[in-house]
């Protein structure tokens, strides 16, 4: 079995994260970039599904501009097998459905019988990739995916949708995208981090693909920053503090 | 005349889904909005009378008979073939996980790209201009889409005008489905208290973190709440110990917020839950720790504990009725 793994560098949440207001692109320079958190879920589930099958190789892919390598680095040292990275001064600001093209071209070379992602980036929200690159292979997609079971050729799951879950399973080959309810990635261990220098990690361009782009492009007008918050009172309870703050609520006319 | 389609999701009950009254409403700001309801046979018709309420000039119900087990593509598939029937100019979707997945396989069916999470839209001169707000509200950015048709999808419970009411016309048209999709194979929808707001686009939100302790003493996030009329939400790592749903999770990967009043019971006020709730109007914490962050957003913050100060405080405003 072979398993891709979508991974998107992104900025770190813990840190300040800003847009360039000039390009309305994310300003890489501005916080640490990290595995999103959802891709490392990604991440440990398809490597657990891949120690349960036989013969399972786990390729890890990401579409970034610039230096991904510690990033990769680490999914290779949690286990995957081998690490694509695609790069081309040409992407840089590709929108969603540019970016789904490319990285289906990458997949499609691929000839996976899984692809795992995350369901939502931290930085773009988007949550439209993996269903896009669903599309371009003509693939089915089980999005927003917990409680995951690759049975021979079917996977199964849960989805979180709103007000609810959804049992849900596809036959393969197919992609997934992940909830927050994986598990947390595992740690690299002393061997998998010693191993992660010996695999291979394959850069490719544009050029090495055949894509089609989409022919719309969705294009920053503007960007604009809000002022951030100050803070108001803070007082401590001395048994008055709660009548205080129904007064608070009464004057803003909030009860 | 501009044409725009909105899709409609129904709920698991066959009524319409939180998200119509956004969706069709950001849809009317740009052109003629066509409601498009896709459904099992003969499940679809009865909510042309509230789609009409919203705005919807025409509704049309695509009737599917794999509504019930294909996942997202019958209303790809229904979508797809709408552009062409009506000569559609624009397609909104609500931003819901569904709305989502459906836009994106309909842009790459259509060679054109997705406008995400707009919470306005405005006309523009290749058909509209859509804003989103970006990193928790700390950004505002306008888009556009050109070279293909803009699909987009809207945040659920935007503000926005109320369209004119009007009685629309209904037509039913059957979907062939012949897409791979995964399969559905049981959907099971939460009791939800409909006695209570919901959270998207409420305008009071009672939120509880970890330090409500436990799925019963979470119950005071509820009275609290009751007592504003407020909508519950919850931090992840309330979800996370299994206290709440994870629907109602605010922050940074799961709801955003922007009501008038914000209380954050509990909570530490974590950049990732902040991400959620920080373009509240005002925000209100009560928690014991004097350096949670959560007090460098609030316009009123009370260091104390919240199972004396949450029970005091609703007895003082019920005093004050
Ligand atoms: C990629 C990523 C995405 C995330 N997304 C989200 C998200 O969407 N939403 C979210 O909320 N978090 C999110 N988080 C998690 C976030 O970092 C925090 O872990 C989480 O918000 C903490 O929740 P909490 O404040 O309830 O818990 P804690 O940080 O444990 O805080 C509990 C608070 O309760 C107070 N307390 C305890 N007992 C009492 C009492 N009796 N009375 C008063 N106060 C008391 C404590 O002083 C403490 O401040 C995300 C993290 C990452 C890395
Ligand atoms: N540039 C990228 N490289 C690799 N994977 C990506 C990229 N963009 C998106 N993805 C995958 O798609 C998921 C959802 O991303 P998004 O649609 O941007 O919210 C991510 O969690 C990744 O798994």
């Amino acid at each position: 079995m072979k398993i891709v793994v979508l991974m998107k560098q992104v900025p770190d949440t813990w840190g300040d994260r800003r847009l360039d207001t000039s390009t309305g692109w994310v300003d890489r320079a501005s916080s640490d970039p990290v595995i999103d958190e959802i891709n490392e879920r990604a991440l440990e589930a398809a490597l657990t599904v891949a120690e349960s099958a036989k013969d399972a190789e786990v390729v890890v892919m990401t579409m970034a501009p610039g230096d991904v390598s510690e990033s990769l680095k680490k999914a290779l040292a949690m286990g995957c097998d081998s690490a694509v990275h695609i790069c081309d001064d040409s992407l840089a600001g590709a929108d969603a459905g540019l970016t789904a093209a490319v990285i289906a071209a990458a997949v499609r070379a691929q000839d996976a019988d899984l692809v795992f992602a995350g369901n939502e980036s931290t930085d773009g929200r988007g949550g439209l990739v993996p269903a896009m690159i669903a599309e371009y292979l003509g693939l089915p997609h089980l999005g927003t995916l917990g409680d995951i079971v690759v049975d021979g050729s079917t996977v199964r799951g849960v989805r979180r949708i709103d007000g609810g879950t959804q049992a849900v399973h596809a036959s393969l080959p197919a992609v997934i995208s992940v909830n927050e309810s994986n598990p947390d990635a595992r740690f690299p261990s002393f061997k998998g981090i010693m191993g992660a220098k010996k695999k291979p990690v394959v850069t490719l361009a544009l050029a090495d693909l055949d894509v089609t782009a989409p022919a719309g492009r969705s294009a920053v007008l503007s960007t604009t920053v809000r002022p951030a918050r100050s803070a108001g009172t803070v007082v401590t309870d001395d048994g008055t503090a709660a009548e205080q703050l129904a007064d608070f609520l009464v004057s803003n006319r909030l009860v | 005349m501009t044409t725009v389609l909105a899709l409609v999701e129904l709920t698991e009950s066959g009524a319409l889904a939180s998200g119509a009254a956004s969706t069709l409403a950001a849809a009317a700001k740009i052109g003629n909005p066509i409601a498009i309801v896709v459904a099992s046979p003969g499940k679809g018709k009865n909510v042309a009378a509230d789609l009409g309420a919203l705005g919807a000039a025409q509704v049309v119900v695509a009737e599917s008979s794999t509504v019930a087990t294909a996942l997202v593509t019958p209303s790809v598939d229904a979508l797809d073939a709408a552009i062409d029937a009506h000569k559609a100019d624009a397609v909104f979707l609500p931003n819901s996980g569904d709305g989502r997945e459906i836009a994106g396989r309909l842009a790459v069916r259509r060679r054109t790209t997705v406008l995400v999470d707009a919470v306005d839209v405005a006309k523009g001169k290749n058909v509209l201009i859509a804003t989103h707000s970006v990193f928790g509200g700390g950004f505002t950015t306008t888009s556009e889409i050109t070279g293909g048709i803009p699909i987009v999808t809207v945040r659920q419970g935007a503000a926005a005008d109320r369209p004119v009411a009007g009685k629309p016309t209904v037509s039913t048209v059957a979907v062939e489905s012949t897409s791979s999709s995964g399969v559905i194979d049981s959907t099971e929808t939460l009791a939800s208290d409909s006695t209570r707001p919901e959270l998207r686009g409420a305008e009071r939100v009672v939120s509880g973190g970890r330090g409500l302790g436990s799925a019963e003493k979470f119950a005071l996030v509820e009275q609290l709440a009751d007592t504003l009329g407020a909508a519950v939400g919850a931090s992840r790592a309330a979800v996370d110990a299994g206290f709440v749903a994870p629907s109602l999770q605010v922050g940074q990967t799961g709801v955003t917020v922007s009501p008038q009043l914000y209380v954050a019971l509990g909570i530490s006020g974590a950049i990732q839950h902040r991400a959620g709730m920080q373009t509240a109007d005002t925000i209100v914490a009560i928690n014991k720790d004097p350096d949670a962050a959560i007090f460098q957003v609030s316009d009123f913050g009370i260091v104390g504990d919240v199972f004396t100060v949450v029970p005091q405080l609703i007895a003082a405003i019920e005093a004050k009725r």
